[in-house]
């Protein structure tokens, strides 16, 4: 499953997508944000026939994630390598912006 | 409502059913879904995974009582007690205040379901658009949900986006759709994105000399082009399916589909009943698994 | 040489008249649904007020959401170049510059002579820009001029939920009918937009000394919102900080 975490306003795309077919849970990201966005799950809130742990972006912070995310992505050239996607193994986390 | 006060145009009529060809004493699991949302509040009572009654209106101040009020409507034309129900899953954006949930589920899970349901299990993209948020969801045959995204952080695109314009140009909710189609030629679309720009924008169109139906097609148009944008996020694939309130504006779903240039499915049931109708389906599934 | 600067933004356009350096006049005028008569006014405004002729000005800086209605410019300034350089024009030790105007909220970190080092930018939705606090001031039912204070006055932080002005207009109805006091509200208002601008300067990096330019400058309710959010105990305001992207206009416009 592609979990689409995040909003879309008059001034831009901010998600974060979690693609559940490709995360191990290992929960690595929730360690590696430095703001906190992700929370591990006890199952898939999207799928109740499914009890398996897999992250979460916060319901309080992902229609925050303009500004929350703001530390890591600076909005130079130097564009650095975001730490939750630079810890996921599985590559299963991607930016919209 | 108070005399003299200001009419509120964004009204809807609430209503409740019952299956008259089904009768609860021989079913063997009774589920009960309760969809919370921010505008309306629905319970749907199933009998072994088959509509038995609903409940549909308007969510009041607290979500408990929305979930109890939505309960009791559904119920009033029944024989049925509360007490019949086997399990009681609670959704929506109120979900964890049901105060008689056995447990909740994601609105996005039971959209899927309701409208794997309603519509049959070739749908593969379903819409819904609430008062206060916008789902796409992607699906498969059986209802899981393989991809989707909900924007609640925005009113652009939503239900309560419509009103606002339905407040600014005093027209009825219902009438939005129709009016906005009797224009003789369709103007653009409203630029701003945000509902409190697009607000200064439609007085200004007003004072351009366009009409109150030209404004409401400009909006209509804007609130397609937001919804579709979304929509092309997560990647549309046939058949199509439009729940929510927003279903029944013609004006917004007439020009989504013309972008789209796919049909959305339909269906003869109230389709602000899918998150519901989803609930109530998994907790019917819920309940077989336990018990065999 | 005498210059002029005119910003013509999407509530109010402004026009400066700068001679050798100083501001020796001003005109404010509701921008409305006509750009180009504000911009008009308000230049001819600022002339008889510093008592010159238009055939006097050497160089006029355009700038504002409404630039190109500004048909006297013969300068097009950037709406961030000019906030950085009315920054370093006002207070040459500044290196960060904060602009909250009606529809946009802008932040820009600049060097020693106003040269733009990075910059983030909120446009197109109202919760990052001046608008948020005047629809709570209508859902609040308390004149704009009174907010800043209404929130000073309240020492109980509180969170907002909503982050689209459309909900957060709901959110404080609903507050009201709580009965929650009208002073936590605006506290809690004025918090949560100040927070959005913090998060946009921490993206660029926060670099002292702080100006804020605009119309929110006079709020109050605001700036100390802003000071607490940073950890900062100053923050660098000039006389009329509404005036201050025409200035920036006006100076850029003197260096052609």
């Amino acid at each position: 499953m592609l979990a689409n975490y995040g909003y879309s306003d008059g001034s831009g795309n901010y998600f974060i997508t979690i693609d559940t077919d490709k995360c191990n849970a290992c929960g690595e990201c929730v360690e590696a944000c430095p703001a906190n966005i992700f929370e591990m799950a006890d199952e898939d809130p999207n799928d109740p026939m499914n009890a398996e742990p897999l992250p979460i972006v916060l319901p309080e912070k992902k229609n925050k994630l303009k500004y929350e995310c703001a530390t890591c992505k600076p909005s130079g050239d130097n564009r650095p390598t975001l730490p939750c996607v630079m810890v996921c193994e599985g590559c299963a986390i991607t930016h919209s912006w | 409502m108070l005399e003299g006060k200001k009419p509120e145009f964004w009204r809807w009529t609430e209503s409740n059913w019952i299956n008259p060809d089904i009768g609860w004493e021989e079913a063997r699991f009774i589920t009960l879904g309760i969809d919370v949302g921010s505008v309306s509040s629905q319970a749907v009572i199933m009998t072994d995974g088959n509509m038995y009654a609903y409940g549909n209106m308007r969510t009041g101040a607290d979500s408990p009582n929305s979930a109890r009020n939505a309960l009791k409507f559904a119920l009033e034309k029944t024989t049925l007690n509360e007490d019949k129900i086997s399990y009681c899953i609670g959704t929506g954006y109120g979900r964890v205040n049901v105060p008689m949930a056995d447990r909740t589920v994601t609105e996005i899970a039971c959209h899927a379901r309701g409208a794997n349901f309603f519509y049959g299990s070739k749908v593969r993209t379903v819409l819904d658009v609430g008062g206060q948020d916008i789902k796409a969801i992607r699906c498969d045959e059986k209802g899981k949900v393989t991809n989707f995204l909900m924007n609640d952080k925005c009113a652009a695109g939503t239900g309560r986006g419509m009103e606002v314009f339905a407040d600014l140009l005093s027209v009825p909710i219902g009438e939005v759709g129709e009016r906005s189609y009797l224009v003789e030629k369709e103007p653009p679309a409203v630029s701003s994105t945000c509902v409190v720009y697009a607000k200064s924008e439609a007085t200004s169109l007003l004072r351009k000399g366009l009409s109150t139906n030209e404004v409401l097609a400009a909006y209509c148009s804007a609130m397609a082009e937001r919804i579709y944008s979304l929509l092309k996020r997560i990647g549309i694939e046939p058949e199509f399916a439009i729940t929510g309130g927003m279903a029944k504006n013609i004006g917004v779903v007439g020009r989504l589909t013309k972008k789209m240039g796919l049909e959305p499915l339909k269906t003869s049931w109230d389709t602000q009943l899918a998150g519901a109708a989803g609930a109530a389906l998994f907790g019917f599934a819920l309940c077989h698994k336990r018990n065999g | 040489m005498i210059t002029a600067g005119i910003d013509c933004g999407a509530k109010n356009t402004k026009a400066v008249i700068l001679k050798s350096g100083k501001m020796i006049g001003k005109g404010l005028i509701l921008t409305g649904f006509e750009q180009t008569e504000a911009v008009k006014a308000s230049l001819d405004m600022a002339l008889r007020k510093a008592g010159i002729d238009f055939r006097d000005v050497k160089h006029i800086g355009g700038t504002g959401s409404g630039a190109k209605a500004i048909k006297e410019a013969d300068v097009r300034v950037n709406d961030i170049k000019a906030m950085a350089v009315a920054a370093n024009y006002f207070f040459p030790n500044s290196r960060t510059v904060v602009d909250v105007g009606a529809e946009e909220g802008r932040v820009a970190k600049f060097d020693d002579i106003g040269n733009v080092i990075d910059f983030a930018v909120n446009e197109k939705c109202a919760a990052g820009a001046g608008a948020f606090i005047e629809a709570m001031s209508r859902a609040l039912e308390t004149p704009i001029t009174e907010m800043g204070k209404l929130a000073l006055s309240s020492d109980n932080p509180m969170p907002m939920n909503a982050q689209c002005t459309i909900f957060a207009e709901s959110e404080v109805v609903g507050l009201i009918h709580a009965k929650t006091q009208k002073r936590d509200i605006s506290r809690a208002i004025h918090d949560a937009i100040a927070g959005r601008i913090v998060s946009m300067i921490r993206g660029i990096g926060l670099n002292p000394d702080i100006v804020m330019l605009g119309g929110v400058a006079y709020n109050p309710g605001f700036t100390s919102a802003l000071m607490r959010e940073l950890s900062v105990h100053r923050i660098y305001i000039p006389e009329e900080p509404e005036y201050g992207t025409a200035v920036g206009a006006a100076v850029v416009a003197a260096k052609e």
